[in-house]
């Protein structure tokens, strides 16, 4: 059930919303789609439903051309992150509509029905109305309804994104559960590189239409293949300092430097970028790090376990993120260090050195 | 600025309540002093936003009184109480400038034209506005809109408090850092009392002194980022905060010791009487979970993938117990065993902490 | 290179529309159009005119006092009914069993086949046995709209009121219940008076549902016929002879078939002009910079 892209593009009026794109989906495993709000996720994965055609490429399901099969026949089901359900239909006939549908025995859509209300923790509420249940269970059944329908395809687009922060973590550990044993390609879309890497499986970092990179996440998120994908992936942002190479050592310019060691060493002089995760920058050592910043302390965010800090060095604004609790007053200098070895280099066209 | 007393507060939505079901908010004694950042958080539900529009002005407790400085402002309106409010969605008066929007409030009241110009300046630099200042309103972005409708609470010299009600819902997730450090650096400017509403932990922990956690209808903890962070006085709290929240396991009690399925557990507060009758349970956070050569047996079900940690899922029987693990550090194949560190482990009886 | 795929099958569905919009519509324009630059004598004779028709109507003194009225009326019209609409819109409850009443009792005047409501208001207010009639002369008011001009013309503009302010209700309505609860309660904390209400937040976010109001009001006023036919019958004399009761008398009266096309085709384009230019305003005003 393999989903294929060939050189899928889409146009509207003078725009251009996906630029030509080529991937191959992969079955069994999460695909996700991560990016900013428009960055093109919704109206691609509304050109793999085959809700919209694409202004140019093919679309390849299965080994077979599904560019102008419309939706209702290509086998999809599709998620949305407002609760979609029928609003007059109990909780027991919106799982079953799509089984009413292709017209299958009433005893086999019953059982079916009543197992993924178990899977879904829905069994109480299967006599309810949608609007008689709360967030997580509305999204539970449009879930609920997307699965007992067995697709080859499966669209999740944001479906936790309007759910408390708690009940997001709470399906999110679910998910994976629900989707084991299926063959099916799974595809979900999300804004959180948290929730990216919790998924775990394959991800396309997409950014304003297109996608920068494809791979499995981890992957992506420690070895990414150029700066935009790097700022995608990254929640605090990244650190994307502008620096110089110059006499075997990195310099920001009206600040700090360290020496250019390993694969660095044997870069040419130039302008570089240098992407620091904020967790890699902390305001105590522990012994491994040989860079150290004095910067002044703009801002300090602590939550219960952990403290994040923004302040100013060499004309940019860097973050810091570590755990335990460093209360740092505001405009006070602070010592902060990390490790030049587990940055990223970029290059000034945006690539990654050793990618 | 204010100190705001709720004084013997409940409040239901129906005619005739008959039960603590039928309270939306249920016996409420709280203390807000002047100029604090606090927020209420809670899970969808929980009765927060009920709470913020009853301190507002907006909604009439069924019973109990307002205070605020001790003078009764129970049946007093919005306008008398000098209140300002931020809602979920941007409200903005389309048809008016940014500038006019800023100064909607101050000339409600009659202000003389020249000093509204000079508040309006400052509040627009204060919320970065300053550029858009003669543009149309409906031209700006969410989080545009968002800044004016801030800017207009802040723009009334007198205002007692400020209130936010889950501010930063319709903004772009990589803008919301932004504006969270903006709120938390107004704040730390004007000494204004400020009372944020949310269901998000990471929301409520970095930006408020005094953070009130809600749950169904009852208050169930007011205290600091880090007491409630490592002193939940609820296992509710010790759930809700931390992500993954904390690992409420059930064991017995014998003889002031604690066993968790016969396995003895060091806790920080053994309790002094008996607890007989009481449901027992352990709470220990993720982050002072270690894997050891002795301990509680476990089987690693899942480890997933948070970036700059790791989360193992691991299974004792029926039980789960999560920890958090470096993201190089090794993980047992087998034979894995787990311990907690007594300090942070603490015993809980019906939920609540036992002191 | 581009490949335009796109599904065509969709305009299969739009065939069977087309053939009826042909029948109905542009066949019979087309018709209009042919008779209005032809002259005939019955017998299906006809010799072609060219313009004439349309320079003799133009010039015509008959037709420029009927545009006159025409467009006096739907002035008035408009200026009662929509600001009218609007208040009654603002006063209706928005939540409880009262609205269900209200919109029932709103949606009434427009159910009423509108010929009834002509000669439900021509026995209404006849001076002798209506209701209306009766009552006003016995309170000393000379009323008789069938030989008074301004009576007629105070008859018909309160005959249309009743009839058509419900649509512009209901529409306003719709477009007030739209508003989130946010917004009043922000104008509230903002100290906002009722009328900075009305003006800030209500009216703007009111503009869509307020233009096409306006346009229906605009355009079916222009073409009202059957009310004012069966009220007045466009008397006393000529008072209240509006643009399309005009019309029928020439082309069925006097059976000129040939001016009564040009006529049709004239005030085509005047409602066609006058809406383009509402629109535009109303739009355009307020539309995006």
């Amino acid at each position: 059930m393999t989903l294929e892209l060939r050189n899928v593009s889409l146009r509207v009026g003078g725009e251009t919303h996906i630029y030509p794109t080529t991937v191959t989906l992969v079955e069994g495993e999460f695909n996700i789609l991560l990016g900013t709000t428009l960055a093109g996720k919704t109206t691609l994965m509304q050109l793999m439903a085959g809700l919209r055609y694409p202004t140019s490429g093919e679309i390849w399901f299965n080994g077979g051309n599904v560019t102008q099969v419309s939706v209702q026949k290509r086998n999809v089901s599709m998620v949305y992150q407002q609760f979609i359900n029928y609003p007059n239909l109990s909780v027991f006939e919106n799982i079953a509509s799509p089984l009413r549908v292709a017209r299958i025995a009433r005893r086999e859509i019953r059982n079916r029905v009543e197992r993924m209300a178990e899977l879904l923790q829905l069994t109480p509420m299967l006599g309810r109305r949608p609007s008689e249940l709360s967030g997580g269970q509305q999204q539970r059944t449009a879930l609920a309804r997307a699965l007992v329908k067995d697709a080859d395809l499966i669209l999740l687009d944001e479906p936790l994104v309007n759910l408390d922060y708690k009940l997001r973590e709470e399906l999110r550990d679910e998910l994976p559960r629900l989707f084991e044993g299926r063959r099916c390609t799974v595809v979900y879309s999300t804004t959180e590189p948290g929730e990216a890497l919790l998924l775990g499986g394959h991800t396309a970092a997409m950014h304003e239409g297109r996608i920068t990179q494809f791979g499995p996440t981890a992957q992506i998120y420690r070895a990414p293949a150029d700066l935009i994908t790097a700022k995608v992936f990254s929640d605090p942002p990244i650190n994307a300092v502008p620096v110089t190479k110059s006499n075997g050592a990195f310099r920001v310019e009206e600040g700090v430097s360290w020496p250019a060691n390993g694969k660095a060493a044997a870069l040419e002089d130039g302008p570089y970028v240098v992407g620091i995760r904020p967790h890699l920058i902390s305001p105590v050592g522990d012994g491994r790090e040989q860079v150290r910043i004095d910067g002044q302390v703009l801002i300090t965010e602590l939550s219960g376990s952990e403290s994040v800090v923004h302040f100013e060095h060499g004309g940019h604004v860097w973050i810091s993120q570590s755990h335990g609790i460093h209360a740092l007053k505001v405009g006070e200098t602070a010592s902060f260090h990390f490790d030049a070895d587990q940055c990223l280099y970029f290059d000034a066209s945006g690539r990654r050195i050793g990618s | 600025m204010a100190r705001i007393t709720l004084d013997n507060l409940r409040h239901s939505y129906m005619a005739n309540p008959k039960g603590p079901a039928d309270y939306a908010l249920k016996q409420l004694d709280v203390t807000w002093e002047d100029g604090g950042a606090y927020a209420l958080l809670g899970p969808s539900g929980c009765g927060k936003t009920t709470l913020l529009n009853i301190i507002s002005g907006l909604l009439r407790p069924s019973e109990g009184r307002v205070l605020f400085d001790g003078d009764d402002v129970t049946d007093e309106p919005p306008v008398a109480r000098n209140i300002a409010q931020v809602f979920q969605f941007p409200v903005v008066y389309d048809t008016m400038t940014v500038y006019d929007n800023l100064a909607f409030p101050l000339r409600n009241r009659g202000i003389p034209e020249r000093d509204v110009k000079a508040r309006v300046e400052v509040i627009a630099a204060m919320t970065d506005l300053t550029e858009m200042l003669p543009k149309r309103a409906a031209g700006l972005t969410a989080d545009g809109k968002q800044k004016i409708s801030l800017g207009r609470g802040l723009v009334r010299e007198d205002v007692n408090v400020i209130m936010f009600d889950e501010p930063l819902t319709v903004i772009d997730p990589h803008l919301k850092w932004q504006l969270r450090s903006k709120l938390k650096e107004l704040h730390t400017r004007i000494q204004r009392t400020m009372i944020y509403v949310t269901h998000d932990q990471t929301e409520a922990l970095t930006f408020a002194d005094r953070v009130v956690v809600m749950h169904d209808g009852y208050v169930v903890q007011i205290g600091t980022p880090v007491e409630l962070f490592e002193r939940p006085h609820h296992t509710f709290v010790g759930h809700f905060i931390g992500s993954p929240g904390m690992n409420v396991l059930a064991c017995q009690v014998e003889n002031g010791k604690a066993f968790f399925d016969g396995h003895p557990v060091t806790v920080d507060n053994p309790p002094a009487g008996s607890l007989q009758g009481k449901q027992t349970e352990i709470g220990i956070r993720p982050q002072f979970v270690r894997f050891g050569d002795d301990g509680i047996p476990v089987e690693i079900a899942k480890v997933s993938d948070a970036g700059r940690y790791r989360i193992v899922d691991a299974r004792h029987g029926q039980s789960r117990i999560n920890l958090l693990v470096a993201e190089d550090a090794d993980i047992p194949a087998s034979g894995a065993r787990v311990s907690f560190d007594a300090a942070q482990t603490r015993l809980y009886a019906d939920g609540w902490l036992v002191e | 290179m581009d490949t335009k795929i796109e599904n065509q099958k969709g305009w299969l569905f739009v065939l069977p529309v087309l053939i009826l919009v042909a029948f109905n519509a542009i066949i019979p324009l087309m018709t209009v159009v042919n008779y209005s630059v032809q002259e005939t004598f019955g017998d299906n004779l006809f010799f072609f005119e060219g313009l004439k028709w349309f320079q003799q109507v133009l010039a015509s003194e008959r037709f420029h006092h009927a545009l006159g009225r025409q467009l006096l009326f739907t002035f008035i019209i408009l200026a009662i009914e929509i600001p009218l609409g609007v208040a009654i819109a603002l006063a209706m409850p928005r939540k409880g069993g009262w609205v269900s009443v209200c919109l029932v009792l709103m949606a009434l005047p427009l159910l009423i086949p509108w010929n009834v409501v002509g000669a439900m208001w021509n026995i209404f207010a006849l001076p002798e046995i209506g209701l209306l009639g009766k009552t006003l002369n016995e309170m000393g008011i000379d009323y008789n709209y069938t030989r008074e001009p301004f009576a007629a013309w105070i008859t018909l503009i309160a005959m249309d009121v009743w009839h058509w302010t419900s649509l512009v209700v209901l529409l306003a309505y719709a477009g007030l219940s739209s508003i989130p609860d946010a917004y009043y309660q922000a104008a509230k904390i903002d100290g906002a008076s009722s009328w900075a209400v009305f003006r800030y937040i209500q009216l703007p976010k009111m503009r869509h549902v307020l233009t096409i109001a306006v346009l229906l009001r605009f355009m079916d006023s222009f073409n009202i016929y059957t009310e004012p036919s069966v009220l007045t019958g466009g008397g006393p004399g000529n008072a209240t002879t509006l643009l399309s009761i005009d019309l029928v008398k020439v082309a069925l009266g006097q059976f000129d078939l040939g001016p009564a096309a040009a006529m049709s085709i004239i005030y085509f384009l005047i409602i066609l002009l006058l809406s383009w230019i509402f629109y535009t305003v109303m739009t355009g005003k307020r539309g995006e910079p």
